[in-house]
């Protein structure tokens, strides 16, 4: 045992050693210890440096709240965690763990400097200082700042641990297992009611399970021996489940909340066999009883961040949880009884202890305890300053003034190696508040407590403000059974004996003989902000909470201000002179304590992030060396590279072929919806721009689709099957929304429509063959088909069999040449186009992929929707004025052409553009300008699709001007990093205006 | 996350559904008939109640029926669920 380990515990198992290192060096601890406990028994307070000014700082909490104790665990492996907090992690053996943000080492830190120049560097100092000359910022300012700021180091390899999703349904939830959630949980589960109940730490019990002053009475036990007893009780009930190391991340609305256990972070690396490391809990829950406890406030004075600084309460759970004395010769300084029952333990121990209270007497059961074993007490008094740079090794006192505004009389100096301290209790309001609950300021006890009103959760314990044991027991006990609707239980009857404190006295910022400006009085530890910086941001004019919280950082660090924002308020509420009640409270926001992407995302990683879809030829273009492009969810062949092409020469390749033999492409991917119903012709006129009325049967029809507010929203050509039967295709990326939008108008504004719309994208593959020689493909595979222009015309369709399976032809065309699309039903996809590729070889046909798609339709000044239009574009600016009917009264979108806003001319319209030198190919997306030499330049449009035309030996491009329609033959730039490229406006359909190949 | 009374389906989670904005906004009968200013009022004005609010709501990732919900914005409280056809309840 080392010299700090002065006591046994049934929580640590001393015979079992446990060895870890810390900043490289090895240490011993034991079972049972959290990093926290075990350095302190090794006497190691200093554990790392402040974030801004680079102080030492030691552990100063047993629990989450704690803001300076943060390690690196793990270093320079793929296992490594930044921002872990020693007193949540459970010691394990060959824990590995290192202190962050000091450089370069925690005992010799350069960052240092900051400390000696902080007066320079007041809260707002970056935001003030790093913005002239403009130009230092990225070369001078940043790289500095990053170097010398900053947690910890996130690590640089993917994360091999395995994470989890559980949902969960329950009557009723128990959030914390100190003793209020114990007394809920066992109510509950007693009562048939199925029941979780969380707790964040490996053991149940809470604060009291620690608690072994003969003042706390319960049932004429100690009130940890009872709760100890209740515990096992507990673990017998079967309609319980108790999660242990799983803490509360969220609370939604509708009872809905997150929940992260940690499963394996506290085995040894060789123990953890592949298992879970943590699971995120789902859960719904018809009841909520929230036990979250409250935790322990600092006090502000000067210097109160030295190491070996540590919140009074903490240094009693050290001492009689883990068996460590965080000093030898301790001193408390508090303003409330709760601090003497640490003084009690340590003297009953042997260990030396002093207090200082601010208030001026307390006629408590524990006070008298403490006054009566010979402790000795200043009273009325405060500390003033602190000495000792990595540890704390004096103080010095003064007595404070009447009102407890200023101090008086002479300074007093006593040596120590351990200060506890406290300042009261904050109730943990946060879940309550998370869930949407509202919170009334109380002040007596200066706190926030929740108000309530939710039907579907309560507070009970010291999260409701209930501070006393004997109020904790009793109210738990009655509101529980109020919220759930029970008669009796077994705490009914109960007995608890308590030391009740009668005199309470709270000070924000202890008044000192310098001002505020020369004090370092911290408030919030990790991110450095001290009451100086507060009042700066006040007198700064700064006044909302919300603003001052941001300006100074306060309450923003990882700890997100547990320990802080209460000062904070108090401290802004007494400068400005107001209520701390009417200032409300910065919003608490989920999650409670950080949590890991992993546990965020669970199994949805690698190929579970999100799903592919495939085309059922998809095989085949992954034999044949396909590069594959990525259309919503869909993996769409790209190109087809041969003999280490790149995407230009392929693309050149497979375009060329196309117009002078055949092509084919997989379009499975278009969205497809069947219509049917004795309204469906009606139905498309209404949400079409053109007529559909007298479409034949077995014809086909290109149709452009529009939001109400006039813009261009999808296309497609559809068919007409049957009398009331239409296959619609839409585009790949927007098959699901047009479905939605349709199925929105079908059931809201046109309910009397007989129309039933099916998604059967997924139900027909298509391969589409087009090229002079394309017809001659379709014969060879269905030779008994007569594919005369007569018969087949272009923009018809008909049913046809091939090996047997009935099939669709559709005759119709994206890129301008003679082509035809096969549908066939999915499972089949695939043969049909091995055949289509076998009776194509004696024409070369050639497999192409989306690019040339792209490429040819731009030739042939196809828009594609979501490429040349950006939600903005109307039919009238892409100049498909041929496709609006004049004639139809309405469709959607019909009425916002005519706003004044849409008929403007000098909206931006869709031209060509050449360049004049026909080798240079524009950026899709570069600006194009009119004057160069005026400025500002004005930008007057974009372009939005630019390829090299192999077919007209070319450079060409689609792209969006203002009033661009009637600029033909106009001369505009591209200004590009290095150069300006002249254009020309020209006509947007550069190959076969008079639409010939189409029946070549 | 509420959870919702889906009138087709019963109580599902909000992950569900899709919300669709004010409700009771009746698409006009004769658009061509009216002034640029009458027409985006339907187009464009809509409200963002702090309090009860009527609501479209779409069960996206169930029946895929849109009906209309009551919700108090101020605590996601739903007050009612009712099918297109229906009245509004009075709340």
């Amino acid at each position: 045992m080392t010299k700090y380990r002065i006591n046994k515990t049934r929580f640590v198992d001393q015979t079992k050693t446990v060895s870890f290192t810390f900043d490289g060096k090895k240490y011993h601890g034991f079972e049972g210890d959290t990093l926290a406990s075990a350095l302190l028994s090794n006497g190691i307070h200093l554990v790392g440096r402040s974030f801004k000014y680079h102080r030492p700082r030691g552990i100063m909490s047993c629990g989450s709240e704690e803001p300076n104790a943060i390690c690196q665990i793990n270093a320079n492996t793929d296992l490594t965690e930044p921002n872990v907090r020693a007193t949540e992690i459970e010691l394990y053996e060959g824990l590995k763990a290192s202190s962050q943000n000091c450089w370069p080492s925690l005992n010799f830190d350069i960052g240092g400097i900051n400390n000696l120049i902080s007066p320079f560097i007041p809260a707002g100092f970056y935001y003030k200082t790093f913005m002239w000359p403009k130009s230092f910022w990225k070369k001078i300012y940043e790289p500095l700042i990053r170097l010398s700021a900053g947690l910890g180091k996130s690590p640089t390899q993917p994360d091999p641990d395995i994470y989890d999703h559980k949902h969960e349904h329950c009557d009723v939830l128990v959030i914390g297992g100190g003793i209020s959630g114990i007394i809920s949980a066992k109510i509950a589960a007693k009562n048939n009611l199925k029941t979780i109940l969380i707790e964040d730490k490996n053991i149940l019990g809470g604060s009291t399970i620690y608690q072994n002053n003969k003042n706390f009475i319960i049932d004429n036990q100690k009130s940890n021996e009872w709760l100890m007893n209740e515990i096992s009780e507990l673990e017998k009930l079967d309609n319980l489940i108790i999660k242990s190391r799983t803490s509360l991340a969220a609370f939604h609305s509708y009872n809905y909340l997150l929940a992260k256990e940690n499963i394996s972070d506290h085995l040894p690396l060789d123990k953890k066999n592949g298992s879970i490391r943590q699971r995120l809990w789902k859960i719904r829950a018809d009841k909520v009883i929230v036990a979250a406890g409250a935790i322990e406030r600092p006090l502000i004075f000067n210097n109160n961040d030295r190491p070996g600084i540590i919140l009074a309460n903490s240094v009693k759970k050290y001492l009689d949880f883990y068996g460590v004395s965080s000093g030898l010769n301790n001193i408390i300084f508090t303003n409330n009884d709760s601090a003497y029952e640490t003084a009690v333990s340590l003297f009953e121990k042997g260990i030396s202890v002093k207090i200082i209270d601010i208030r001026k007497k307390s006629s408590s059961n524990i006070v008298k305890n403490a006054e009566d074993l010979g402790i000795e007490i200043y009273w009325n008094s405060t500390v003033v300053n602190t000495f000792g740079y990595k540890k704390i090794k004096s103080i010095e006192i003064m007595n404070l003034s009447e009102d407890g505004s200023n101090v008086t009389g002479n300074k007093h100096k006593i040596q120590c190696d351990c200060l506890s301290i406290s300042g009261g209790w904050t109730p943990m309001v946060h879940m309550h508040t998370q869930s949407g609950g509202k919170l009334d300021f109380r002040e007596i006890d200066q706190v926030f407590v929740p108000s309530e009103k939710s039907e579907n959760h309560i507070n009970v314990g010291s999260c409701n403000g209930d501070f006393e044991l004997e109020e904790i027991v009793k109210n738990t006990n009655n509101k529980v059974k109020k919220f759930l609707n029970i008669n009796e239980s077994g705490f009914d009857k109960i007995s608890v004996l308590c030391s009740k404190e009668l005199e309470k006295k709270n000070i924000w910022l202890l008044p000192n003989t310098i001002s505020d400006g020369k004090t370092k009085s911290f408030i919030d530890f990790q991110n450095d902000s001290t009451a100086k910086d507060i009042k700066l941001a006040l007198r700064e004019g700064f006044k909302s909470i919300e603003h001052v919280k941001r300006y100074t950082t306060t309450g923003m660090a990882t700890d997100q201000g547990k320990l802080s924002n209460m000062h904070a308020l108090g401290i802004i509420a007494d400068t400005a002179g107001v209520k701390m009640g009417s200032l409300g409270t910065t919003t608490f926001r989920p999650p409670f304590t950080p949590l890991t992407f992993g546990a965020i995302v669970g199994r949805s990683v690698g190929k579970f992030f999100d799903i592919v879809r495939k085309t059922s030829i998809h095989e085949w273009h992954v034999q044949n060396n396909a590069k594959f492009e990525n259309v919503g969810q869909w993996k769409r062949p790209w190109y087809y590279p041969i003999n280490n092409e790149n995407l230009h020469e392929a693309v050149q390749r497979e375009s060329k072929a196309a117009r002078d033999s055949a092509g084919i492409l997989d379009a499975s991917t278009l969205g497809k919806i069947d219509i049917q119903g004795s309204d469906a012709s009606e139905f498309l006129n209404r949400v079409y721009t053109n007529a559909w009325s007298k479409l034949g049967i077995g014809k086909c029809r290109y149709g452009l689709m529009l939001n109400e507010d006039g813009m261009v929203y999808d296309d497609g050509v559809t068919t007409r099957l049957g009398e009331n039967h239409y296959l619609m295709t839409t585009t790949t990326g927007g098959a699901a929304n047009v479905l939605s939008k349709l199925e929105d108008y079908l059931q809201t504004e046109w309910p009397e429509l007989d129309v039933y719309l099916t998604s059967v994208t997924d139900h027909y593959s298509t391969a589409s063959i087009c090229g002079p020689n394309s017809k001659k493909i379709l014969k060879k595979l269905f030779p008994n088909k007569d594919f005369s222009d007569e018969a087949f015309p272009h923009m018809s369709y008909q049913d046809a069999i091939i090996d047997k399976i009935e099939c669709r032809i559709m005759r119709i065309s994206f890129t301008g040449e003679l082509s035809y699309e096969i549908n066939i039903e999915s499972k089949y996809g695939k043969s049909l186009w091995e055949n289509c590729i076998a009776a194509g070889e004696e024409y070369k046909i050639t497999p192409y992929g989306t690019e040339t798609m792209h490429l040819l339709r731009a030739e042939k000044g196809f828009i594609i929707v979501g490429q040349d239009t950006d939600g903005t574009m109307t039919p009238i600016d892409l100049q498909m004025d041929w496709i609006v009917s004049k004639k139809k009264y309405d469709f959607i979108g019909k009425r916002s052409l005519y706003r004044s806003d849409t008929m403007r001319e000098d909206r931006k319209q869709l031209v060509g553009l050449l360049t004049d030198d026909p080798n240079e190919i524009l950026e899709e997306g570069a600006q194009i300008v009119s004057e160069l030499d005026k400025k500002p330049v004005e930008m007057i449009g974009h372009v939005t699709s630019s390829y090299f035309s192999p077919n007209l030996n070319k450079s060409i491009a689609l792209a969006v001007v203002k009033g661009g329609k009637k600029m033909n033959g106009q001369k505009l730039f591209v200004p590009m990093e290095n150069k300006n490229i002249n254009v020309t406006v020209s006509d947007f359909i550069f190959l076969d205006k008079e639409n010939k190949r189409i029946n070549a | 996350m509420f959870v919702i009374n889906c009138p087709y389906c019963g109580e599902r989670d909000q992950s569900e559904f899709s919300c669709g904005g004010e409700a009771h906004i009746v698409r006009p009968k004769q658009p061509t008939e009216l002034s640029d200013d009458e027409w985006a009022e339907y187009l464009f004005m809509r409200k963002n109640i702090k309090g009860v609010q009527f609501e479209r709501w779409n069960h996206a990732h169930g029946c895929r029926k849109w009906f209309n919900m009551v919700r108090d914005t101020s605590n996601d409280k739903i007050h009612a669920v009712y099918k297109m056809d229906e009245k509004p309840p009075v709340i």
